[in-house]
């Protein structure tokens, strides 16, 4: 009986994971099946909706991977995906390092202070995101902010513009707070007693740290990273303006497939292919965690 | 000065206690021994504080406190919330500095010691079991601090699981267990390093009535087995009176009165101990003449004569307050018989049947409210008392204690 209103509530994020998640995939999909045509949609082959079953085993006759044949024969597209990872698990790593020290100073304030400083973090969503990244070509520029800033002191400029150590600056810059907040949930929920309990069982503080709070905030880390470098391997628009050409990322390849060159069904290729990459990881995670909650029971 | 030691509690029951003044004797349910180093002038505590103060943003939580506990001992520090008794246990476990005075542990001073290297261990109110650990794992944590081999620390937590009955749920998880299991997984694991001294903080608070009496006889158990020094902070009395060699009743972070449990009942040294121990009557009443070993009270709103033992009573003229526990009241319908003191007559104004026990709370003249307990030794009587019954309250001479303050 109690099962019924449960499966009726779930009807509603059904309906938007449909809606939203699973049409626009089954027609990427479908694109990525699809043959390239020249710089125009729509792309072969179509369903004939008047040619009743025999036109719809056509259309699945006419679907293939030559697609995804083609991503394996150019290396420009493996190394696109590699510099993706690698600048996506280089920014989560950078960002983890600075924001748990962020959130743990935060969780330990006043909560009046906590607030304040919970707002800050937020702050930078209320600028548009493209400015924000435009303001580090200020700040990283040769006449920049930063080397005026240098000069003042007596050294040397230094030139990161379009390097990859400035795409690397723009990724950690822009999805800190993604690291933050969920860090800091899981540490302000933490009991301050349990680490007075370890204090008086004999744990002096930075032992208490790695027993205690680290692995209990173990699910603010997951997440976090998980939020930082989803987003981070896809990022489009900060390679496009802060790096320069060592540093193809494959957001910006699809982009280019799609809006360059136009070809459509190999840019749907080259997405369904980072989205699994991206979603099996989580995917496998998640199994574990259900395993391991069930080998708790 | 050790308990000798016995199994089980026998260690705590011996010799009846030593004679009060006058050869007679305060009346104990449990007799606890002939252990009282607090009497002994060769003894020497385990912990001393000594005129500790510690204040918070101006107020005094404990104000100028000095504690003597002995080896052996199980101490209570009892009081209402903000009384500051968990203040000053987190002051000798070292998550709070005392803002004055001293407070020693056999003979170390341990202002300046961090809580990790205190030899004393605490158990939570909340029991703070760390979520992500094993019942198994909570145990070792400490052992595993001390850095001792595997096997020996293997060992010991087999031990204190089977000491406190929790073998079969080792590898279970705290959010895995019921509040009884918790409470005895914190006790586990605050004894598994052998403490000098073992920190209770409202221990039973979280357990259902039933199950907290029985933990309570286990804990004294566990405390003679052990042979640790207990100091227990509660707000309830009878888990005070019940478990405690010595109590110290606290208020506004001042020792009121310490001793033991049985002398606090039976003579408190002021009205907010003995209110705050049980149920008493108080009558403000001006000590009218002295005749040793009398003493005869006059009620402030002279509707009563009273007359109770000298004992510290202060000279005539002044103004004491007279205190009765209820239980030692008799009512009855019918006037007692001539000559008995301390006879008052009034109506009764509410019944409060509990079982064992009826409390009768009696108006007397001058609308003065006084409770009267019986108990239902009997299951049938000839006329029971009722509402609106007129009846008579009385009390022996040595039922009184004439209070100062």
């Amino acid at each position: 009986m109690t099962s019924r209103p449960r499966s009726r509530a779930v009807i509603l994020p059904a309906i938007w994971l449909g809606v939203l998640f699973a049409f626009p995939f089954l027609l990427v999909f479908k694109l990525s099946l699809s043959d390239s045509a020249l710089a125009m949609p729509p792309y072969a082959p179509q369903i004939d909706w008047g040619g009743g079953l025999a036109a719809i085993k056509t259309f699945f006759a006419a679907l293939d991977f030559e697609m995804y044949a083609r991503l394996t024969s150019d290396r420009l597209y493996l190394d696109a995906y590699l510099t993706s990872l690698k600048f996506a698990a280089g920014g989560t790593l950078i960002a983890l390092l600075v924001g748990y020290p962020m959130a743990y100073g935060m969780a330990r304030c006043k909560p009046a202070t906590r607030n304040i400083l919970l707002m800050l973090v937020i702050l930078p969503f209320w600028t548009s995101f493209l400015i924000r990244v435009y303001a580090w070509v200020g700040i990283l520029k040769p006449e920049g902010l930063l080397n005026v800033f240098l000069g003042l002191l007596g050294l040397d400029p230094v030139s990161l513009l379009y390097t990859p150590t400035a795409v690397q600056i723009g990724l950690v810059y822009s999805y800190l707070p993604f690291m933050v907040l969920p860090l800091y949930a899981a540490l302000e929920r933490m009991d301050h007693t349990l680490l007075e309990a370890a204090a008086d069982l004999g744990s002096p503080p930075w032992r208490s740290f790695w027993q205690i709070t680290w692995p209990l905030s173990l699910p603010g880390v997951v997440a976090g990273c998980l939020l930082c470098f989803i987003p981070m391997v896809g990022e489009f628009v900060i390679p496009d303006l802060l790096g320069g050409p060592g540093s193809l990322m494959i957001g910006r390849s699809i982009w280019m497939e799609f809006f360059a060159n136009r070809d459509w069904p190999f840019a749907s290729a080259v997405a369904i292919i980072l989205l699994f990459t991206l979603v099996l990881p989580i995917v496998l995670y998640q199994r574990q965690q259900a395993r391991a909650l069930e080998a708790g029971r | 000065m050790s308990r000798p030691p016995a199994p089980g509690r026998a260690g705590k029951t011996a010799k009846p206690p030593e004679a009060k003044g006058g050869g007679r004797r305060l009346n104990i349910g449990a007799v606890r021994s002939t252990f009282a180093p607090w009497n002994d002038p060769d003894a020497v505590p385990l912990v001393r504080f000594e005129g500790v103060t510690k204040r918070f943003g101006g107020q005094a939580a404990v104000d100028n406190v000095s504690l003597d506990i002995y080896p052996g001992e199980f101490f209570a520090l009892l009081g209402p919330s903000g009384c500051g008794k968990t203040t000053l246990m987190r002051m000798l476990a070292g998550f709070e500095t005392p803002d004055a005075g001293r407070i020693t542990l056999a003979g170390q001073d341990l202002a300046g010691v961090p809580p990790h290297q205190r030899p004393v261990n605490m158990m939570f109110q909340s029991y703070a079991l760390f979520p992500h650990l094993t019942v198994e794992q909570n145990i070792a944590f400490g052992l595993k601090q001390e850095g001792l081999p595997r096997g020996e620390i293997a060992a010991r937590v087999l031990e204190m699981l089977d000491l406190v009955k929790l073998t079969p749920f080792a590898r279970r998880r705290p959010d895995q267990l019921s509040g009884g299991q918790k409470q005895r997984v914190a006790l586990a694991r605050a004894v598994a390093r052998k403490p000098k001294m073992l920190l209770l903080d409202e221990p039973l608070g979280a357990l259902d009535k039933k199950l907290r009496e029985e933990t309570q006889f286990e804990l004294m158990d566990l405390q003679v087995e052990l042979g640790v020094t207990f100091l227990i902070v509660t707000h309830d009395q009878e888990e005070a009176m019940v478990m405690a060699d010595r109590i110290a009743v606290m208020g506004e972070g001042r020792t009121v009165q310490v001793g033991r449990p049985e002398e606090i009942y039976e003579t408190p040294s002021s009205r907010y101990v003995a209110e705050f121990l049980g149920d008493v009557n108080l009558f403000e009443t001006r000590v009218e003449t002295i005749e040793h070993p009398m003493a005869h009270l006059q009620a402030k709103d002279a509707t009563a004569g009273f007359y109770v033992l000298d004992d510290d009573c202060p000279d005539p003229g002044s103004t004491v307050w007279l205190a009765v526990r209820p239980e030692k009241m008799r009512i009855s319908l019918d006037p007692p018989a001539d000559g008995a003191r301390n006879v008052l007559a009034g109506e009764i104004w509410d019944i409060g049947y509990t079982g064992d026990w009826t409390n009768y709370i009696v108006e007397l003249p001058g609308e003065k409210l006084v409770r009267v307990a019986r108990a239902n030794s009997q299951r049938f009587v000839e006329r029971p008392i009722g509402w609106d019954d007129k009846v008579w309250v009385s009390f022996d001479p040595d039922a009184g204690v004439v209070l100062t303050s």
